[in-house]
């Protein structure tokens, strides 16, 4: 069994805006492993990047607040850490490729440079020679063409998806530990995607890095992840290993998720599957579970008390009253169980 | 099929030594989507911003209704062109002033057309624009920069609803949204075609999506349109190696399959001969050499 790398622990981080007081992450657990990916999916605005960034403690200070909870990189709470220390965690130890890739990038400064700078600082035996030389072969890993033309170009003159593959590369330049990636390819296309993909898994194999990947493409989950957390309303609702959640999801909102997807055999006619109803303010959190007004299996118990974590199997934990032992049985819905089945059959499986 | 609506003819743009845009051409008919996709950094953003003026062509032709788009203009007709053309653009960061509320940034294009004078009239328009894209009406009142990536995608569709357009060109308008919300969003882009006879022009990676909502799908690399064709025949009958290689790498939400995915690489192949685009069948064009198009076509 891998070492454990990484713990967060009943992480909660709160923004002070004009409007009151947001929750955006509210009481968030999980772990991590060496050399393992855990990929966060979930409702757009329900607290991945913020939370991601915390674990790099990025949070600006104020507005944000760390309300409570701790981080746990290699046993160690960075939380308190100070700003200085954490300047030597960063990009060194932990990396991260951000959601916004303008904001990792000096939009003054060459492309080639920039990924330069990165190397010559991690790795003390580098020269500018072979720091170059380097910088060229990670735009060219990452499928840049022409990489000594683009190498002296700015961040402007690149597309969004090339932008995005510089900072992958910078990110990849530093050999972390742990790498964060928000939504890394979504600016990508699929091929693109997939050789980025295979380079990370590379790396990973080679050194033992551990991945938190964010996306909201479930066929990149499925590719890469090996285990699961779905995030609705700044907490973790559902989380197991990648086969648990995309053949045996339990929570509703996974249920949601799972059942929205357009697969390649959709009609044009018919209008895709949604979740109805909007999620909550976050200023203004429900009591309960948060879900409830947009379940429709419902019951009493989640307007009043917010549930527990139960446990499904070892590995596999779902936030639903559905789970309780006197909740009503309730089957996975038809829509997405057919697609779940039809998988399962192409793939010549009986039961997961 | 119904009129067209946009007309692109030998589009060329080229920045400094890179030629984004190599000659492309196409039209898009009135009340249809196509759906444009390919390698990223090939050009479709760049088309997209060309289409709507963002920038001087360096060659081609662009008809809109009939019209050369850079042929002289009244004041009140490119007013006009500005309120029927809209564009979702890709980057939620740059394209919205963190500094506006999401109530302000939809109110400019009110302001700047005239439209919904009365206070009240103008907040329940904004509203329910937002209430419209999966947010809530006290967004209203929070700054750009308060915002998920995701939530600021939707306060860009919003603003290119608001002014009514005929014409919206959507540059990965939903690909930060989580899928329940982009399926929201994709089922209100089909609805508003439906009832108002919107034409779309969208741009996107999400080939699962993309069959989804096109009606015609053109696939781009480097510059160049590789093939063109009925959503349907792209999918079932795709030709070009190009386009073959993308339909094999799009992932499933299956891990199974996932784990065992073979994909077809695509090795571009240099040519002496001139490529050209051939009609391999009524509506379905590839773009190569006669010797390329007999050998993929068998
Ligand atoms: N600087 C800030 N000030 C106020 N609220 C913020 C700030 N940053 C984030 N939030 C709020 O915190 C919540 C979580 O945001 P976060 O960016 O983590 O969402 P996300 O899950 O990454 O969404 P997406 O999928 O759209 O990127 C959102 O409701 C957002 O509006
Ligand atoms: N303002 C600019 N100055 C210089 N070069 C540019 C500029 N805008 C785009 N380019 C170049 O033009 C080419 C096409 O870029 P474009 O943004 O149109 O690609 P794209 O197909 O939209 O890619 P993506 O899928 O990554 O968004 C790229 O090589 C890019 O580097
Ligand atoms: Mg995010
Ligand atoms: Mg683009």
């Amino acid at each position: 069994m891998s070492e454990t790398l990484l713990e967060v622990k009943d992480l909660k981080i709160n923004f002070k805006t004009y409007a009151g007081i947001v929750q955006a992450v509210r009481g968030v657990n999980f772990d991590l492993k060496q050399g393992e990916t855990l990929a966060i999916v979930g409702e757009s605005g329900s607290g991945k990047s913020v939370t991601s960034n915390a674990l790099m403690k990025l949070i600006p200070q104020p507005p944000g607040i760390y309300d409570q909870g701790q981080i746990l990189f290699e046993g160690r709470d960075l939380i308190p850490l100070t700003e200085k220390e954490m300047t030597k965690i960063r990009g060194n130890e932990i990396a991260m490729i951000f959601q916004d890739p303008m904001t990792a990038l000096n939009p003054t400064m060459k492309v080639g440079k920039q990924i330069m700078e990165v190397i010559l600082k991690h790795n003390k035996k580098a020269t500018r020679d072979s720091a170059k030389k380097r910088a060229i072969e990670l735009l060219d890993e990452v499928g840049i063409p022409f990489p000594e033309k683009r190498f002296k170009q700015y961040p402007h003159e690149f597309s969004g998806g090339m932008r995005q593959r510089v900072v992958i590369a910078i990110a990849l330049a530093a050999e972390p530990k742990l790498l964060i990636a928000d939504e890394p390819t979504t600016a990508l296309d699929v091929t693109i995607q997939a050789q980025i993909i295979e380079l990370m898994k590379k790396i990973q194999k080679n050194s033992n890095t551990s991945i938190i990947f964010i996306t909201h493409d479930l066929g990149v989950v499925a590719n890469i992840a090996d285990r699961v957390a779905v995030m609705y309303a700044g907490q973790i609702v559902e989380y197991g290993s990648v086969n648990e959640i995309f053949y045996n999801p339990r929570h509703p909102y996974t249920w949601g998720l799972l059942g929205s997807m357009p697969d390649l055999e959709n009609s044009e006619d018919e209008l895709l599957r949604t979740i109805p109803g909007s999620p909550p303010d976050l200023t203004n959190p429900p009591k309960g579970d948060a879900f409830a007004p947009r379940n429709e299996f419902a019951m009493q118990i989640d307007y009043e008390e917010e549930p527990p974590m139960f446990q499904v199997s070892e590995t596999h934990f779902a936030k639903t009253w559905l789970l309780h032992p006197d909740a009503p049985q309730v089957p996975i819905p038809e829509a997405v169980q057919k697609r779940i089945d039809g998988y399962l059959a192409k793939d010549g499986v009986k039961h997961v | 099929m119904s009129e067209k609506i946009l007309e692109v003819k030998n589009l060329t743009q080229q920045f400094g030594s890179i030629k984004a845009v190599d000659g492309i051409s196409f039209d898009v008919y009135k009340g249809e989507t196509l759906g444009l996709v390919g390698e990223s950094g090939c050009g479709k953003s760049t088309t997209g911003r060309s289409i709507i003026r963002l920038y001087d062509m360096t060659d081609g032709e662009i008809r809109f209704k009939g019209e050369d788009i850079n042929g002289k203009k009244s004041k009140r007709d490119l007013k006009e062109f500005n309120r029927e053309m809209q564009m979702i653009f890709q980057d939620p960061y740059a394209s919205l002033n963190p500094r506006m509320t999401a109530g302000e940034i939809i109110e400019e294009g009110f302001e700047i057309h005239g439209l919904y004078k009365n206070r009240k009239e103008r907040k329940e328009k904004i509203g329910s624009l937002l209430e419209v894209v999966g947010l809530n009406r006290e967004h209203a009142n929070r700054y750009a920069h308060e915002f998920s990536g995701g939530q600021r995608q939707r306060i860009g569709i919003a603003r290119a609803l608001s002014l009514n357009p005929s014409f919206i060109i959507a540059d990965e308008p939903i690909s930060a949204l989580d899928v329940s919300i982009q399926a929201q969003v994709v089922n209100l882009l089909k609805e508003l075609q439906r009832k108002h006879g919107l034409t779309y022009l969208f741009i996107a990676h999400d080939l699962s999506m993309v069959k989804y909502i096109s009606d015609r799908i053109a696939v781009m690399r480097r510059g160049k349109i590789l093939e063109l064709g009925t959503s349907e025949e792209i999918y079932q009958n795709p030709i070009h190696p190009y386009t073959k290689s993308l339909l094999s790498a799009i992932p499933l939400p299956d891990p199974i399959s996932e784990s065992t995915r073979v994909r077809i690489p695509y090795e571009h192949e240099d040519t002496d001969a001139e490529a050209t685009m051939h009609e391999v069948f009524p509506g379905h064009f590839v773009y190569g050499t006669d010797q390329q198009i007999a050998k993929w076509y068998k």
